[in-house]
């Protein structure tokens, strides 16, 4: 019973994104959007051009590449680019690159020194004053006590006790030195939400949301698709063929898949309806530092 | 009816606002099996001892679990049959009272939580109050904890009186009392059995089947967030804050009010006819007028621009409120600078009643007169919501400090109209042969001001220049001998001198200033007053140890003795002219030298007679 998303609210959510996406180009001085690739980077672009049309987009995309991607998803990201003419600068970690971490074996230091570093020295690369994120409050618990307008410090960390006051849709931009700004126009949204508009707008996300037979081994539980000749498979793993789909989108490795027959949008829409787990329960990340670890990321400057 | 409902919960810590909501989640199905899952683990390590603690599911940082309280507000998404729901849970502490203002400001309702053992607290009136003042017009009462109180319907009618009493001066709201137990499930989802005396609807009937009416704002509003360019035509951007907007229509352009025909409509980035309440929009007009961000386009309404206004304030910064500070206001689109005129009076939490203040501290209300630096566009709360509420920014912090609703538009500034004189400045001026201009002095103690202005104006008079030196212990004697030395004296001390310069300047005079004036800000204040092309800024930037070398008075070795506090360069700061007009340095000669190279350079510069 956990219900469907109806028009007059998903309309709402949409001319609530694209006013914060107006605040954001008219009050700061240098804003980019972070585009991971996923479903929620592929709404937040839509809604970024209907918000300035016609003219372009009027900030730079960035991408933190780990090099992890799954290959459909780079494929996606350039194309898409290409495609909209969009100003995209991707990103990564050299040093990371060359001490050769790995996603599986290295863990909690992999996606620190390749995500969460990444983008602190990315930002700083560039000097951006705010950065849109796709983040939505019925992620993750600690999300969902996030503002809209996140203030980081000149390390980039985030301190959860003393967020500035988020009033009416009055939003502070104000910065000192060194500050900048995580801006998360989805906030308000959910998966089911981020569904129905991509159904609405007919939206192109990457096809791997959609089910089809894929290469996986098991692996604690979850189905990890073997996307190229780097995965390691461990003592007892055997690839074979599934029909899966992705929740989410991240490292290949680090990403789990489930076992579906939904093959486009409506269909994973009426699946998401009835979903009985949360989708964070894919993300092999998520689990390892216990109940927390979403919150102690995010301090750390993940976004 | 509308397929939304936005609504926050709210009351005093510990009268189960997380559980409610927990629990309403729970028993609705609205969990997911992981996130169920999680709970019942969570609840076995916890001090609930294996019982279903329902507020795990809300409480998300770590801080918060630690100490079993909520501190910010958390957002939980979920939909029934007939309605999407957002509901923001929130922290019941004082402590965190601004973030429970956050969520009443973006609620369409409120269920206030009252436990039926405790009563109606302080806690619950202040937020009641607080949610009137954020504008929230529906109201549930939830009286909890009935389990505990027996279920006794003699306990429910006695908080039900209070209530009503409470709110007996509440105009035009919607209140529905409904007694129930968050923690066992009585009347949340399902009908108690245990109250057969209760007839009313369950919590998630109500929440299902309110109203939540049309707005009743009139006309067309929308404040203009950006301009986009293209094709030779300017698109005003923003949100409609309230009513409809055709093709053809004549709407009224504030500040200003120019008058334009509506030529193009687009809705989310496509085409339209028409536009309203709430819609991101486009608006191209067939008058090419030059309109920017802060502009307001209005319709069949009228909107006030002026710069003084009375103000309900909620103030949320750990620095208090005190007459004579100046903030940034954030009010639709518009940033300006606004100075805390007078605080007319705090508000009493519990009782309501008004009370004399000078300051008001963190989570308390007050009743304030606000003076703009600028003419701004406004409405009273009542009429336009998106016109009449604000924030005030902290400069130096970038905290949001406080935030408001507009009363009304001080009369005072609307009818006080300049006099137009028959003898004008120009002629005063003429008379005496000169331009009348403000000459200010700002440097530290000590740095030389006085003797240095002293020997400026001598050289002046010998050249038959009418002027006058207006000197900082002078002045304190005299018409400022009513203030100290707190930040809000020093202020209206500038400010003081600044219209007393200014007269002067009217009546044809030279004015010389000597004032330590160390803050950036108040000596902006005093240019905005006397006028930029009257003013000009001379920074004496003699360094510190050489002042406090000399120490002509004593008070730099009072100072260092702890024996004045706040004195400016020991115990507060000063700051240094960005763009003063001239920077002179008394350590490189005698004053009566250093006066005439400032009297070459001032008469290079500006034209003096």
């Amino acid at each position: 019973m956990i219900g469907t998303s109806n028009k007059e609210h998903l309309s709402r959510l949409e001319s609530e994104a694209i006013y914060i996406m107006r605040e954001v180009a008219a009050e700061t001085e240098k804003p980019v959007m972070l585009y991971s690739i996923g479903k929620d980077s592929s709404v937040m672009l839509h809604l970024a051009k209907k918000a300035f049309y016609p003219e372009p987009v009027p900030f730079p995309l960035m991408h933190i590449d780990t090099t992890w991607k799954f290959k459909e998803m780079t494929e996606f990201r350039d194309r898409i680019a290409r495609e909209n003419g969009l100003d995209l600068i991707v990103y990564t970690n050299e040093e990371g690159l060359r001490r050769g971490l790995d996603p599986v074996r290295d863990g909690a230091v992999y996606t620190d020194v390749m995500k969460t570093e990444a983008l602190k020295q990315a930002l700083d690369k560039y000097g951006f004053t705010a950065a849109f994120g796709g983040g939505r409050r019925d992620e993750e618990k600690s999300r969902a006590k996030e503002r809209i307008f996140s203030l980081r410090n000149a390390h980039h960390t985030w301190e959860p006790r003393m967020q500035r006051p988020e009033l009416w849709d009055l939003y502070n931009t104000r910065l000192g030195p060194g500050e900048s700004l995580r801006v998360f126009p989805l906030s308000n949204w959910t998966e089911r939400d981020i569904w129905a508009y991509i159904l609405r707008e007919n939206i192109e996300v990457v096809p791997l949301y959609f089910a089809k037979d894929r290469p996986v081994v098991m692996r604690g539980g979850n189905i990890i698709m073997v996307d190229d000749d780097r995965m390691e498979l461990l003592p007892g793993e055997k690839v074979e063929m599934k029909k899966v789909r992705f929740r989410t989108l991240g490292c290949y490795p680090l990403t789990g898949g489930i076992e579906s027959d939904a093959s486009d949008a409506e269909a994973v829409y009426r699946e998401t309806c009835g979903a009985v787990n949360s989708e964070r329960t894919s993300r092999v990340i998520d689990g390892d530092a216990g109940v927390f670890s979403m919150e102690k990321r995010k301090k750390e400057g993940y976004f | 009816m509308a397929d939304f409902l936005r609504f926050m919960t709210c009351g005093s810590v510990d009268d189960g606002k997380s559980t409610l909501i927990g629990h309403l989640l729970y028993d609705a199905k609205m969990l997911f099996a992981d996130q169920e899952r999680a709970l019942e683990l969570e609840s076995m390590s916890s001090d609930a001892q294996g019982e279903r603690d329902y507020s795990l599911l809300l409480d998300g940082l770590s801080a918060e679990r630690e100490q079993g309280i909520t501190i910010d507000v958390a957002y939980r998404y979920f939909a029934t049959e007939k309605r999407s729901f957002i509901v923001a849970d929130t922290p019941g502490h004082e402590e965190y009272t601004r973030n429970m203002a956050v969520a009443a400001s973006e609620s369409e309702l409120a269920v206030l939580l009252i436990d039926a053992v405790r009563g109606v607290r302080v806690q619950t009136k202040r937020h009641l109050r607080i949610c009137r003042m954020m504008g929230i017009k529906k109201y549930v009462f939830a009286v909890n904890k009935m389990d505990a109180a027996g279920y006794s319907e003699d306990v429910f009618r006695g908080i039900e009186s209070e209530l009503r009493e409470l709110t007996s001066e509440m105009e035009r709201v919607r209140i529905e009392t409904i007694p129930l137990s968050a923690l066992k499930g009585d009347n949340v989802t399902l009908r108690s059995e245990n109250m057969p005396w209760y007839c009313g609807p369950t919590l998630l009937d109500y929440l299902e089947d309110v109203q939540v009416e049309a707005s009743d704002e009139e006309g067309f509003v929308m404040p203009v967030q950006r301009v986009n360019r293209f094709d030779g035509k300017r698109g005003l951007q923003g949100n409609v804050s309230s009513g409809e907007i055709r093709m053809g229509d004549e709407i009224v352009i504030y500040p200003g009010e120019a008058c334009a025909t509506v030529d193009a409509v687009n809705v989310s980035g496509e085409n339209a006819d028409e536009a309203a309440k709430g819609q991101a929009v486009t608006i191209c007009l067939s008058e090419d007028l030059d309109i920017s961000r802060g502009y307001v386009l209005a319709k069949d309404t009228e909107l006030k621009c002026t710069d003084m206004l009375e103000a309900k304030l909620l103030w949320m910064d750990e620095e208090a409120l005190a007459e004579g500070r100046t903030y940034l206001l954030k009010l639709a689109t518009q940033c300006v600078n606004v100075s805390i005129l007078k605080i007319k009076y705090g508000i009493d939490p519990d009782s309501g009643k008004h009370l004399a203040v000078k300051k008001v501290g963190k989570n308390g209300l007050a009743c304030v007169d606000l003076s703009c630096h600028e003419d701004l566009v406004f409405d009273s709360f009542d009429k336009h919501r998106a016109m009449g509420r604000f924030i005030l920014i902290d400069k130096v912090s970038g905290n949001t400090a406080g935030c408001g609703t507009v009363k009304f538009a001080l009369r005072r500034a609307e009818n006080l109209k300049r006099q137009e004189h028959d003898i004008t400045r120009e002629a005063r001026a003429k008379a005496l042969s000169q331009t009348p201009m403000t000459l200010w002095f700002t440097g530290l103690s000590g740095s030389g001001k006085s003797v240095l202005a002293n020997e400026l104006e001598k050289i002046m008079a010998s050249r038959g220049m009418h002027t006058m030196l207006l000197d900082g212990d002078n002045v304190r004697l005299g018409i400022n001998r009513d203030l100290g030395f707190n930040d809000y004296d020093r202020t209206e001390n500038i400010r003081r001198v600044a219209e007393i310069a200014k007269l002067m300047n009217d009546a044809g005079i030279i004015v010389l200033t000597a004032f330590i004036s160390p803050f950036e800000e108040d000596r902006e204040t005093a240019k905005r007053i006397i006028g930029g092309d009257s003013f000009a800024e001379i920074y004496v930037s003699t360094p510190l140890e050489e002042c406090e070398r000399r120490d002509v008075k004593g008070l730099y070795s009072k100072a260092r003795a702890g024996e004045i506090p706040n004195f400016t360069g020991i115990g507060s700061p000063y700051e240094i002219p960005k763009n003063p007009d001239v920077v002179i340095d008394t350590t490189e000669g005698d004053a009566a030298e250093m006066a005439e190279m400032l009297f070459g350079e001032l008469k290079e510069r500006f034209e003096l007679k």
